[in-house]
């Protein structure tokens, strides 16, 4: 059913953005697509927000002395930053949104198995996130993400709220991921053996594993954090024979397992990009799909090496280190294998194409100051500097934050039937990585330098890496802004798309775009194995609509 | 329902008021919701096991004054709610033996049955809880108990509450569960042709009762 190149591209006069109208029936309806979009909308909003922090932060980093902010303002900027950026916006974003909408259709299921707890878990982000900014803004946190105890649970800010925000939000990940993995197992097409199944859907099939088996726990822990507050139960205060490391270790037994439900769904994207826009078959379709499931099974067992100067013994952060590396070699793989997809592929420079290259690029230079700083002794230097904020920035914000933007500008036309303009994409991608290296690499100095990470002021010799990293950032914010004039620009007034823009073989780009409610009428069979570019001038013939 | 609703409805299916119209068949359907219950469980099993970490690290630490603190729980108390516990896992699987085979009227007594056990096990532990009060057995800074001075002992009755506080949590939302299948039950809801809801229901009890056989040995014997 693909578009040949000559024939009018078509916009369906029926589709699942227009077969049911009003607010109700969007707040009300099961559909995955729906559900997808509203998660759009919601952590986009998150983006905004947590962008908008940011900038003051940096804002206020422009001098070493104060500059627009008190030491508290500041010190719940930073909380407030991580908390939106993180549970509100990364780690519902790509499973959130294009898992959502993609995952049933590029399985070729009507919907996601359990439609009503895939709403359930839109409601319970929303309350989740409503109550942890409602914390935030009545007293406010300064606590950082991480909430560590016993500074958290005796600091006489309002931090109940927040935790419990997270605690809700918690819930929401685990009906996702749990709705996912089922939806994999049961409601694959007739002709999809586990081997034909998307690398995407690998990717968030990995994830998914991650959030059922990892988010309990820190469900509990900041549950206990809370009880603790409120109840004064001992259990993280050493007066009282309680232990505060204890925390450390239930907080990043979650939370070192979260940085993968961040990037491996990036990655899933990427493994959909590059064989796209180069038109090759993916190489390494097996070691690409396993490495998803190697580095789910890895990270559970590296969360130590948040800890290396926490007291923990020789040994564990011998161990704890060499467990981080084997996360580096299952990266690697993907990276070799991407980049042998490119190798000799037809590549063609679209927006998301620009994206992967920037993806590709922080993943790499992210992922190897990471193992630097899985190396102990190298830690001990580095630790709580900026040169570990800079390394999670450049994973989070250089590859997650691209890849959610490749799949945004990949995944635009089958959301919305319309075209975002090419010009103004290529424009404002260059921006965002420019001013992405120009925000961060001054940080890698700034740490490395030994300036402490979440510190209100800083010594003059810091001031130019500062103001550069502050300068940065604001081409960074302007790249967003652009984008977010054509994007909505392309939602009312962009070209029609047609079914499938990119002649993409992936099996989502056989219905219609935007697609009909029930995705498709009859349930397609699966016959030629997925990412088959094979033959790029015929029709695809994989699936009888 | 939409036109297209009916579209997918009018397939070989459509006489099945309980399936799913993204499923194709029953079978399918059944194979979905055990998997997620199962899923739902790990959850669950993961939850507690934080909880389990801290009384390991803190029976660890504070192994003697563990010891001591375990000695003041009762024991006939405990061992008599094990009891409970064990046999409601038991009437609630014959309760899901009986609805396979169509005896409804059978299923909703022995999920009764299973509910009054529920109720007994709480009353129980609501006894225990009212002795503790009194004692000054209680958690962190509450305590204030004559016979065992703290040295740490305060953790361990923290993690008593903790565990047993989560774990009676868990019985009262097993329990309504259970009251929500009965009244289905009753109604004619379930049948020997579809009964999958009583057999999640039924794993989610005995969960709860899995949960409790590790609590009681950790908490009570050693
Ligand atoms: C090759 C893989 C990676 C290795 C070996 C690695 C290693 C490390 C180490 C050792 C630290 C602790 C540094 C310190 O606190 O002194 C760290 C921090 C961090 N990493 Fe990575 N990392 C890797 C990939 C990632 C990825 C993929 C993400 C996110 C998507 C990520 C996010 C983070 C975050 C958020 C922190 C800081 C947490 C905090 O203290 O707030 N890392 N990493
Ligand atoms: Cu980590």
């Amino acid at each position: 059913m693909s578009q040949s190149n000559d024939a009018e591209p078509v916009y369906p006069a029926v589709n699942y953005l227009n077969a049911d109208r009003g607010v109700w029936s969007w707040l009300t309806t099961v559909d995955h697509k729906r559900i997808g979009i509203m998660y759009l909308v919601s952590v986009l909003l998150a983006f905004l927000l947590g962008g908008i922090f940011a900038m003051l932060i940096r804002i206020e980093h422009l001098t070493p002395d104060p500059t627009i902010m008190s030491a508290n303002t500041y010190n719940r900027m930073f909380t407030l930053h991580g908390v939106v950026m993180i549970f509100m916006f990364m780690i519902p974003a790509i499973p959130g949104v294009f898992g959502n909408f993609c995952l049933p259709l590029m399985l070729g299921a009507k919907d996601v198995a359990f439609p009503r707890l895939n709403l359930l878990s839109l409601y319970l982000y929303w309350s989740g996130a409503a109550l942890a900014l409602w914390g935030m803004i009545s007293g406010g946190t300064d606590t950082g993400w991480t909430f560590y105890a016993p500074y958290s649970t005796t600091t006489p800010m309002t931090v109940f709220p927040v935790l419990l925000g997270v605690f809700v939000m918690g819930f929401s990940s685990i009906a996702t991921g749990l709705n996912f993995i089922v939806t994999t197992h049961t409601l694959r097409a007739p002709g999809m053996t586990w081997m034909r199944v998307p690398l995407f859907v690998w990717a968030i099939y990995a994830t998914s594993i991650i959030q059922v088996l990892a988010t309990p726990v820190i469900g509990l822990t900041v549950l206990l954090v809370g009880i603790e507050r409120i109840g004064g139960f001992g259990l993280f205060d050493a007066t009282r024979g309680g232990d505060p490391v204890l925390f450390q270790h239930m907080f990043w037994f979650y939370s070192h397992p979260a940085v993968y439900i961040m990037v491996l769904p990036a990655m899933g994207v990427m493994s959909e990009i590059v064989g796209a826009f180069a038109r090759k078959n993916v190489f390494g379709y097996k070691m690409i799909a396993y490495s998803s499931l190697g580095i789910a099974f890895v990270g559970f067992f590296a969360w130590g090496h948040h800890m290396f100067v926490s007291g923990q013994s020789v040994l564990d952060n011998g161990a704890f280190a060499s467990i981080s590396m084997l996360v580096g070699v299952f990266t690697a793989i993907k990276v070799f294998n991407w980049v042998a997809t490119l190798y000799k592929g037809s590549i063609s420079v679209k927006t998301p194409m620009v994206y992967a290259c920037g993806f590709l690029f922080f993943l790499v230079f992210g992922g190897m100051t990471g193992i630097a700083v899985a190396t102990v002794s190298l830690d001990v230097h580095w630790h709580d500097t900026y040169f570990v904020v800079a390394h999670f920035h450049f994973i989070m914000v250089g590859a997650v934050i691209m890849s959610f933007l490749m799949a945004l500008h990949y995944w635009f036309p089958k959301m919305f039937g319309r075209m975002y303009n090419e010009g103004w994409g290529m424009v404002a991608a260059s921006f965002i990585v420019l001013g992405f290296n120009a925000t961060f690499i001054p940080q890698f100095l700034l740490g490395n330098a030994g300036m402490p990470r979440r510190y209100y002021m800083y010594p003059e010799r810091f001031t130019a890496l500062n103001v550069a990293s502050t300068a940065g950032s604001s081409l960074l914010a302007f790249g967003f802004l652009i984008i977010v004039v054509y994007m909505s620009y392309a939602l009312v007034r962009g070209p029609i798309a047609g079914s499938n823009p990119w002649d993409s073989r992936g099996y989502e780009w056989d219905t219609p775009s935007p697609p009909p409610k029930h995705n498709f009428d009859v349930t397609p069979v699966i016959t030629v194995d997925p990412h088959s570019y094979q033959n790029p001038g015929e029709e695809v013939e994989h699936v009888i609509v | 329902m939409s036109s297209s609703d009916a579209h997918a409805a009018a397939g070989q299916h459509a006489h099945n008021p309980n399936l799913a119209h993204h499923f194709e068949t029953i079978e399918k359907q059944d194979h979905a919701v055990r998997l997620g219950m199962w899923l739902f469980l790990g959850t669950e099993v993961l939850l507690f096991a934080g909880l389990f970490l801290g009384y390991t690290v803190y029976r660890h630490f504070y192994h003697h004054v563990f010891h001591e603190c375990s000695r003041t729980l009762d024991l006939s108390l405990g061992t008599l709610n094990t009891i409970v516990l064990i046999t409601s896992s038991f009437t609630v699987a014959l309760g899901f033996h009986a609805i396979k085979q169509g005896k409804n009227k059978t299923c909703a007594a022995l999920l009764a049955v299973t509910i009054v056990f529920a109720l007994t096990f709480l009353a129980v532990k609501g006894v225990e809880y009212h002795h503790k009060f009194q004692e000054g057995a209680l958690p962190g800074k509450w305590y204030h108990f004559a016979e065992i001075p703290d040295m740490h002992a305060n953790l361990f009755y923290t993690v008593y509450f903790l565990t047993t506080g989560l774990h009676a949590f868990h019985v009262i939302v097993g329990m309504s569960i259970l009251a929500w299948l009965m009244v289905r039950v009753i109604k004619g809801r379930y049948s020997a042709s579809y009964y999958v809801p009583v057999e999640l229901g039924g794993l989610y009890w005995h969960l709860v009762d899995l949960v409790w056989i590790f609590l009681f040995p950790l908490l009570y014997l050693i």
